[in-house]
């Protein structure tokens, strides 16, 4: 799909740079252009991305790399910083002062999914301990007190509306009125655009007269290039306290809502991932950039590779290294990196492997691993920690019983005694076991 | 309306009238040009395709002065544009509703999409517009799932003085439909609208649920309802909704709140559907037929 073409073409451009010699200001500008197309794509504001891919640039160019850092890795690490620069680098949890009561009110354009984001933010309070209670301000749209209302009831909040009635200022000054002993009321209001300019005024008359803690602005995830204008205007109507993303459980990135907190200064505090009161999610900026970048968790990743790195690092290569390297040890390798997930995803965050693999031969490798487990798994605790017992019936048994051939299970003795004697031979080279879990060009057979 | 595109298309020509139409000059202009389109929300696949044929069409053509040249490329971008906006088939609702009367069954049209893109509301501005031109109308709520939806569309029924049929909420929603078609059969009704709920095209039980709906009630027309606010999904929307479901025709919502217009290029390109009518508002009398043409004329007006 779109996101696996995007995937290969960032991928390539990346490529290219780390094979050439030097940093060539050609290669810098081709995979800033890569990043430009994922960034559109997830429909982030055209002036925004170039304002980013300048500074991207330069930074790319002119920064030195820190000792051990692979030029991809560092480019990635720069295109990371500057988006979550403007997302932010951790959640911003909901400002809420348990000691009185706290009003919140959500404004957004027509069928961006206020009333249902009300209803999600009630159900998060409510699951923390929190009271809340829901007001509908909406008089204009057919249904929207029973939308809320409906809603209120299916996870018991207190609701207050007025059916029929044209006075959203009326109506949210005797709801308030009416829940005085709550933590936070939630005053939901009718959808608007910024060309509508009457109920603009409307919802800042109404903002007056309320005088709420924040304002959250619900965008659609969907939305376009149209977000960080729209935004613009609702932030000057009303002062935008923080954003909400809806919808974002389809296939959009939710660019147009990054935009938009470049326009107001506020930050993404919720997205929401499905119809659902349940489906609501605290923001999570790393995983949205991955995400933008069609690059899936980037800081997760980074971080289970590590994770990995030190695993078998630390505890395992002094025993490698003293010749205890045992089929059960190379099980173990095995195991680990197929808990990582896909291989390819794997290695393709370590720095300098795996560039070279195209992706069929990364699922040959994933299928090898696992016929390789299943050959170590029907082999005897004698045979795992001492394979030179394996003979010719031997291995006949282990290849019936791991439904696989005798020449994979040849393969793969004559691969682990390539193994043991190369870590043998790097005795005291430890540097060069940064590039555990495993060792792919073995794997390719 | 549709200014932000207009600008940028006028700009390209300008640009473009100027220079000799060689690879090396052609590459910087089409880049912004395509930039221009994306920022109009025309999806990056969609600008791409469409600078890359204005590229193999202009690049080499010698021309003779200035003003054969902007004609030239004017000409050029209109074809273009104009290639991607006619759609294969050509569908005409009123037509279709003359038709269906003089056969005597109902007219029978779903309206489908994602959530919040309009659906509801846009279906009671067809219902209106049926009305007026002397059409008796029947509702059907096939959204049984979202809190409020009947109560939405049943006001809607109470203002246009026609009726709904509705089940409980939790009812199948092919189910709805079929008994609209039968009691708008029995009564001689002309026209039975369908309003189903939104969902994500990513969701494939709930597509599937929608081709039910298709199977049972077996409309007339299928009409995928599109936010004119959308950015590249709108190409995502577009592509699963026809391949899983299938659509005859589209309809944009929201476009008095968008003033770039990309979004018709990335529908009507991706899927070769006409798109109909354009909502420009909240009132029932904001239903504006599209007509290509005019659309093209429009933004490529001064140029
Ligand atoms: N899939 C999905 N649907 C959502 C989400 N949030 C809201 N919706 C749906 O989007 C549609 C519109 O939501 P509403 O809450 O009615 O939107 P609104 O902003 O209140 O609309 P108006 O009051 O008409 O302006 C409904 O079908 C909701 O069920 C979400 O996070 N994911
Ligand atoms: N400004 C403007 N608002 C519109 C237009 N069409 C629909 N709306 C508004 O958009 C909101 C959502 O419309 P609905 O008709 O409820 O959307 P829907 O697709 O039926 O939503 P779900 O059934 O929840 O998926 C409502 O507030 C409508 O008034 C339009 O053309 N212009
Ligand atoms: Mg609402
Ligand atoms: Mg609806």
């Amino acid at each position: 799909m779109v996101l696996e073409k995007l995937g290969s073409s960032l991928y390539e451009a990346l490529r290219k740079v780390i094979r050439a010699p030097a940093v060539d200001r050609e290669l810098v500008k081709n995979l800033i252009r890569d990043f430009q197309r994922a960034l559109l794509q997830a429909d982030v504001n055209v002036k925004l991305v170039l304002e980013l891919s300048e500074r991207i640039e330069k930074r790319a160019l002119e920064e030195k790399l820190p000792p051990g850092v692979s030029r991809r890795e560092h480019l990635i690490k720069v295109v990371y910083e500057e988006l979550t620069r403007l997302v932010g680098e951790r959640p911003v949890p909901p400002r809420i002062d348990p000691s009185r009561r706290n009003v919140w009110m959500l404004v957004g354009i027509q069928g961006s999914g206020k009333t249902t984001t009300a209803a999600k933010l009630a159900r998060y309070l409510q699951k923390r301990g929190f009271k809340p209670a829901l007001i509908c301000a909406d008089t204009f749209r057919p249904g929207a007190y029973a939308q809320l209302r409906q809603l209120a009831e299916s996870i018991n909040v207190p609701f207050y509306g007025e059916e029929g009635s044209k006075d959203p200022i009326g109506i949210a000054k005797r709801g308030l009125e009416r829940f005085k002993n709550v933590d936070v009321v939630i005053i939901d209001t009718s959808g608007r655009h910024k060309e509508e300019k009457s109920l603009m005024e409307e919802m800042k008359r109404l903002s007056e007269a309320i005088n709420p803690d924040e304002i959250i602005l619900v965008l659609d995830g969907t939305i376009g290039q149209q977000a960080a204008a729209q935004a613009e205007a609702f932030n000057r109507a009303t002062k935008i306290g923080s954003i909400f993303i809806a919808k974002l459980d389809g296939s959009a990135r939710g660019g147009g809502a990054l935009s938009s907190v470049a326009a107001t200064g506020a930050p993404i505090k919720f997205i929401g991932t499905g119809e659902g009161p349940e489906d609501i999610e605290p923001f999570d900026p790393p995983r949205f950039v991955g995400s933008l970048l069609g690059m899936g968790d980037i800081e997760g990743l980074v971080r289970k590779v590590r994770e990995a790195e030190i695993q078998a690092t630390e505890k395992d290569v002094k025993a490698f290294l003293s010749g205890r390297f045992t089929l059960m040890d190379m099980y173990q390798q095995l195991e680990s990196v197929r808990k990582m997930g896909s291989l390819r995803k794997i290695l393709s965050m370590l720095p300098g492997l795996g560039y070279s693999l195209p992706k069929e031969e990364f699922e040959v490798a994933e299928k090898k691993i696992d016929r390789w487990r299943a050959i170590i798994q029907s082999m005897t605790v004698e045979e795992r920690m001492n394979p030179k017992i394996l003979n010719a019936s031997r291995i006949r048994r282990i290849a019936r019983g791991s439904g696989t051939e005798e020449a994979e299970v040849r393969e793969l003795i004559k691969q682990f005694n390539t193994m043991k004697k190369m870590f043998k031979s790097l005795r005291g080279r430890r540097r060069l076991f940064g590039k555990l879990p495993f060792k792919v060009r073995g794997l390719r057979g | 309306m549709f200014s932000r595109l207009r600008e940028g298309l006028r700009g390209f020509v300008e640009r473009i009238s100027k220079v000799e139409l060689t690879e090396k000059n052609l590459e910087p202009i089409l880049w912004d040009l395509q930039l221009h389109l994306i920022g109009s929300d025309v999806a990056v696949s969609v600008a791409e395709k469409l600078c890359e044929d204005l590229g193999r069409r202009l690049r080499g053509a010698s021309l003779g002065r200035f003003e054969d040249r902007r004609a030239f490329v004017r000409g050029v971008l209109k074809e273009v544009i104009e290639e991607i906006l006619t759609p294969r088939e050509r569908i005409d609702l009123l037509e279709l509703a003359r038709e269906k009367r003089r056969s005597g069954e109902p007219l029978t049209v779903v309206f489908i999409g994602i959530n919040g893109t309009g659906k509801t509301t846009t279906i009671a501005k067809v219902a209106r517009l049926l009305l007026d031109h002397g059409y008796s109308v029947v509702l059907a709520c096939s959204d049984t799932y979202r809190a409020g939806a009947m109560e939405q569309l049943e006001e809607h029924a109470r203002r246009l003085g026609v009726r709904m049929i509705r089940h409980q909420y939790g009812a199948d929603p092919a189910a709805v439909g079929f008994d609209a078609v039968k009691y708008a059969t029995a009564r001689g009704v002309e026209a039975v609208l369908i309003d189903t709920a939104g969902r994500m095209q990513t969701d494939r039980n709930l597509m599937e649920e929608l081709s039910k709906i298709r199977r049972v009630v077996d409309p007339d027309l299928t009409i995928l309802i599109v936010d004119a606010l959308t950015g590249n999904d709108a190409v995502e929307q577009a592509e699963m909704f026809d391949r899983v479901v299938g659509f005859d025709a589209i309809i944009l919502t929201k476009v008095d709140a968008d003033e770039k217009g990309g979004v018709s290029l990335s529908v009507a390109y991706t899927t070769g559907k006409p798109i109909i009518y354009v909502g420009t508002g909240q009132e029932y009398g904001d239903l504006e037929p599209f007509d290509p043409r005019w659309f093209v004329e429009r933004i490529l007006s001064g140029t």
